[in-house]
């Protein structure tokens, strides 16, 4: 089965990179682990390797032309194997269908026009002289894929790059950085993102005025931006708000608050809105779920995150694992755990993968209702604002309750207005009937 | 060819049979292929951290020729990956090492890699520290002959000789000096490789010592110093051979000093631009041990191109099983960073 | 039975060991027929000859670090360092190496190794002959550590620490090398590492301590019984691992704690008990927790004055005592 090379993403802020140089020409064979391309960008250059062995089918980005990490580059296969253009195309490693953009296309053109002598106009043919150049080498982006005035003058602008660059250097033969050990964070290499996204980050023109100062973005600050990029494009959000009576739970909590104290738990609100999640989970699986491709992906385990704020660092997520075998007690010492240790940095890598729903106390900094972005890959999230005491109507009458708007931020993919409305009118029934 | 053959006086029938020259070639190309595979993978972001043998196989293998796997004691030092292969070492344990892997057998990937260690292979676990490993070595030598002397063991029963290696940097630290001291008072079973390669990450011999030949400092603790052409493994393997029967017999210890080079940066991400030039990294590699273990086999009719060709497919194929193997494995759990803290 | 004085423990220990198993040898500078600085090894060269009493070479790196490689190879070495101050040359292999073999190697290799070093002040050696280094050494796991404060206790737990299969730092209060009497039982007996010991009882205030300073506390004690203060004393035993148990157990019976050596005090080892007092204890105290430590100065001085300024004694302990107790 035919698989495709893409471009990896070179870096944690880079999201494209320049296919500098192909090593290896369509129709040669290649091995596994063997570089076939170079590919650049303004900090490193590296070699794409085949991560299969093979044929080189196609070459779908010509040398020369910068691409989007996740772009796909070549494609590599059994000779004489038919490759699909188009939605049918197996992407490598990732799982998920990638429609070939009009690089395919480009590709195409590209392997016509190494078949047939191409029409040189004579500025053409004079540079390609000048530079000693093989113009059947150079991509043309002119109808017919005739290589231009302009196509020649990058290619050879490309040349001198990669020429002044040492020629094929094996890794042990290019220096390092030159610091011997870095942050833990910045040695491993970012794992390409899993669907190839258009830029994320990416800064539109400078909005610079006199007077400005550039504040550099935190790599958390940076991730949680590029995770909510990612979210937003990738799931269609909607919110429904609901109003909830906390009477019960006040008065639970009252009662219970210095009991749980002496057992070594703080009994904020916290423990009550995710034991009320758990029991609407339960009864409504769907939303504990994750959206795939090949269908919906019911999660056996609940295992519910917590939103943490660290302030104007940014936020970061720890899960509460199998929140459904834990009792009230249980869920207040863990959620005052995971807190303490969030704003301590001692979250381990575990404490903040794995949650199949998630919860944000936006309430906390004093904001009624919010529209929280799902956190991934979740199909809702559950936003608990401020609990206030509000003047409502009961029966004829008009009664102080103490009140809190929730929301549930859910994916239209999974969830319609109605089943979304269920789930959340069963966490208000779980927190007004709390005994 | 321009390179170098090995040793002209070299006797091949003094005890290497074309089959154990044939399987130190083996070795040290396959540590060489698994060292490039590990830079490779460090440039790819796969691998935290490598530090590479690259340059120093000739010394390394044979060395380890020359000794008992699993009798002898090896106390080596981070470089040392074509001797603990040629000790029994496997491409898959190296390679958990590098991905810090559960299952790695050397610390549970608690330590980082290079740091070798096997009880069944008596390869002693070894630390970061520099020359620390010299007199923890000199100690077991001096276990070995206190079991003879007191009766823990048979007096005339063959002793164990302990090879601990090092870098010409670390002769520097007072443990190599203090180790020696005893080496020389007892007359210990030990054989001390400093595997000379010039430089200690950026810092040539010349700031290092004012003695250019390690070796010469043996004769200040009275035991035997001995220098060889460490790219030549052939060499290196007679001169291991007499260090091991000087310290079986009790004729006690040999500084052995394998002169070598490191062609590559200290470390996966060393700049070693800095400190010295093209030209001389150039010229050594026309030295490789490897390259010269080539041309000599062939010139001796042992290893012809079709042989070599095979190993060159199996070499291949073992590096990428290990590869996939270690990529393929768990990390280990979190709980394996509580202890075992006391034994 | 017979009444000895701690050096005659600890070389009465060091006898048995070595006739009972012949893989324990002495190893140090002047152990062999000098019988060591303080006659702590006199006798046993000519007992059990030069290669089991092992005279090493002015190097006390190699003292410890031969003595790791002969534990690797299977043995129970005893190193003995002159004087605790000249430790830190082998610092580097007891902490970086010794201590974190276990650990480093997953379990497969391990340290059966003892080290015995005179420690403590009073003796008027001045800045190099008085340091107390177990505050050092108790931050770093994989080690094992041990003062004993009585003959009793020094010969059962010299023995256990030589069959331990970790590093073991077994530091000898030495002024109290002949100061200190009492029974020990002849043959073999062992006084497990771990588990402190309440050698006082008493109602009104714990005072933990070790070493000299036991001795010490036992006196002062005595002393503030006659003013109607009744004290508990808890002779700590083991540094490294800590009793807690013990600790909170007393605490919580006499609700005041008072911990007492002769280590400087900032960051001695009385910060770490006081830290566990505190973080675990806290409904059962009746007052602060106390430290008495030697002044945040370099070292001991020499002059007999300024030494006697440094050492705490039984006087100041009792004022130490007194003022807890009124509180």
């Amino acid at each position: 089965m035919a698989t495709q090379i893409v471009m990896p993403q070179l870096g944690e802020s880079v999201i494209e990179g320049k296919v500098s140089r192909w090593l290896k020409q369509e129709g040669d064979a290649v091995k596994q682990y063997e570089p076939i391309l170079e590919v650049e960008t303004d900090k490193v250059t590296t070699e794409v390797t085949a991560a299969d062995s093979g044929t080189l089918l196609q070459i779908l980005v010509a040398e020369g032309l910068v691409v989007k990490a996740g772009t796909p580059l070549a494609v590599i296969g059994q000779p004489g194997e038919a490759v699909p253009v188009g939605a049918g195309l197996v992407p490598t490693q990732t799982g998920h269908a990638v429609a070939a953009p009009q690089m395919a296309t480009v590709g195409a053109g590209l392997v016509s026009a190494q078949a047939a002598a191409p029409r040189v106009s004579p500025v053409v043919a004079k540079i390609a002289a000048e530079y000693n150049v093989d113009v059947s080498q150079v991509h043309g982006t002119s109808e017919g894929g005739r290589v231009t005035k302009k196509d020649i003058l990058a290619f050879v602008e490309n040349q001198s790059q990669v020429a002044g660059r040492k020629e094929e250097l094996p890794p042990w033969e290019q220096p390092g950085t030159g610091d011997l050990f870095k942050p833990t964070e910045e040695v491993y290499a970012p794992t390409p993102a899993a669907v190839p996204q258009p830029s994320t980050l990416h800064a539109p023109p400078s909005t610079a005025l006199p007077g400005d100062e550039l504040m550099p973005l935190s790599s958390m600050r940076r991730s949680i931006g590029e995770h909510m990029v990612r979210s937003k494009t990738v799931s269609p959000h909607v919110t429904t708000v609901f109003e909830v009576d906390m009477s019960r739970v006040v008065a639970h909590r009252e009662a219970n608050k210095a009991a749980f104290e002496r057992d070594g738990a703080r009994l904020t609100f916290t423990p009550y809105f995710v034991a009320a999640s758990v029991v609407a989970l339960k009864a409504y699986p769907q939303v504990n779920s994750s959206f795939t491709d090949e269908g919906l992906l019911l999660h056996k385990q609940i295992n519910i995150g917590v939103a943490v704020s660290l302030g104007e660092e940014g936020l970061i997520v720890p899960v509460i694992k199998g929140a459904d075998g834990m009792s009230l007690l249980g869920l207040a010492r863990e959620v005052s755990d995971l807190a303490e240790r969030a704003r301590n940095k001692q979250l381990k890598p575990d404490d903040v993968v794995g949650s199949t729903f998630t919860i944000t106390n936006h309430g906390i900094s004093g904001s009624l209702f919010a529209t929280p972005i799902i956190n991934q890959p979740n199909v809702g999230i559950l936003g608990v604002g401020a609990i206030q005491k509000r003047v409502v109507v009961l029966g004829d009458a008009i009664a102080i309750r103490p009140m809190v708007y929730i929301g549930l931020t859910f994916d239209h993919r999974v969830l319609d207005g109605a089943s979304a409305d269920w789930f959340v009118a069963k966490i208000k029934e779980a927190l007004e009937k709390w005994a | 060819m321009t390179t170098t053959s090995l040793a002209a006086e070299t006797d091949i029938s003094a005890g290497i049979t074309p089959d154990r020259l044939l399987d130190m070639y083996y070795k040290m190309l396959l540590s060489r292929r698994l060292d490039e595979r590990m830079w490779v993978l460090h440039r790819q972001g796969k691998i935290a951290f490598h530090i590479s043998g690259l340059g120093q196989e000739g010394a390394q293998v044979g060395a380890a020729f020359a000794l008992k796997p699993g009798f002898d004691f090896v106390h080596p030092y981070y470089r040392d990956m074509a001797l603990v292969i040629s000790l029994g070492v496997t491409p898959r344990e190296l390679m958990l090492a590098v991905y810090g892997k559960q299952g790695e057998p050397s610390s549970g990937a608690r330590q980082m890699p290079a740091h070798y260690g096997s009880r069944k292979l008596n390869i002693v676990s070894g630390s970061s520290p520099v020359a620390t490993q010299v007199p923890q070595a000199a100690g077991i030598a001096f276990g070995e002959l206190y079991k003879r002397k007191v009766g823990l063991a048979a007096p005339d029963a063959e002793l164990p000789v302990v090879l601990t290696c090092l870098g010409e940097g670390s002769t520097s630290q007072g443990d190599f000096h203090e180790a020696l001291t005893w080496a020389g008072v007892y007359k210990l079973p030990l054989v001390v490789m400093v595997e000379n390669n010039l430089y200690a990450i950026s810092v040539p011999i010349n700031k290092q010592s004012a003695v250019t030949d390690v070796a010469d400092r043996a004769c200040a603790y009275g035991v035997v110093g001995v220098s060889v052409d460490g790219n030549d493994c052939v060499a290196t393997y007679t001169v291991m051979k007499e260090a091991v029967e000087r310290a079986r017999s009790g004729g006690g210890t040999t500084l052995l000093e394998a002169k070598t080079y490191r062609p590559v940066p200290h470390s996966s991400d060393d700049d070693d631009r800095s400190y010295r030039t093209r030209e001389e990294v150039e010229g050594w590699k026309k030295k490789d041990p490897i390259l010269r273990a080539q041309v000599f086999l062939m010139e001796q009719g042992i290893l012809n191109e079709r042989l070599s060709q095979e190993y060159d497919e199996r070499i291949a194929a073992e590096v990428d099983d290990a590869n996939k193997f270690a990529e393929e494995q768990p990390s280990p759990e979190v709980e394996w960073g509580m202890g075992p803290v006391y034994a | 039975m017979a009444e000895m004085t701690l050096i005659d423990a600890i070389r009465q220990a060091m006898d048995e060991e070595l006739a009972r198993d012949k893989r324990v040898f002495i190893v140090g500078e002047d152990v062999g027929p000098r019988g060591g600085v303080f006659r702590a090894t006199m006798g046993l060269h000519a007992k059990y000859g030069g290669d089991r009493v092992v005279d090493s070479p002015l190097a006390e790196l190699s003292i410890i670090a031969i003595g790791i490689g002969a534990a690797l190879d299977g043995l129970h070495p005893i190193c003995e360092i002159q004087f605790a101050d000249f430790i830190h040359p082998a610092f580097n292999q007891i902490v970086n190496e010794a201590a974190k073999l276990t650990y480093r190697s997953g379990g497969t290799w391990n340290v059966p190794m003892t080290i015995r070093a005179p420690y403590g002040g009073g003796i008027s050696g001045g800045l190099y002959h008085s340091q107390s280094l177990e505050a050092l050494f108790a931050h770093v796991p994989g080690l094992k550590i041990v003062i004993p404060s009585n003959p009793y206790d020094a010969k059962g737990l010299l023995k256990s620490a030589v069959r331990e299969p970790n590093p073991v730092l077994f530091f000898e209060p030495k002024k109290g090398y002949r100061l200190i009497k009492g029974d020990v039982p002849d043959g073999d007996y062992t006084v497990p590492i771990g588990p402190a010991k309440v050698t006082r009882e008493g109602a009104d205030l714990s005072v933990f301590t070790y070493g000299m300073m036991h001795f010490y506390c036992l006196q002062a004690a005595e002393e503030v019984a006659k003013e109607d203060v009744s004290v508990e004393v808890v002779d700590l035993r083991t540094i490294l691992p800590v009793d807690k148990q013990t600790i909170l157990e007393s605490v919580k019976k006499t609700s005041k704690a008072l911990i007492v050596h002769e280590d400087t005090l900032t960051m001695g080892y009385g910060a770490e008990v006081a830290a566990i007092i505190a973080g675990e204890a806290l409904e059962y105290l009746d007052g602060p927790v106390m430290r008495l430590g030697g002044p945040d100065v370099p070292a001991v001085p020499f002059s007999h004055p300024l030494q006697d300024w440094f050492m705490p004694n039984p006087k100041k302990i009792a004022e130490a005592i007194r003022k807890l107790a009124r509180y």
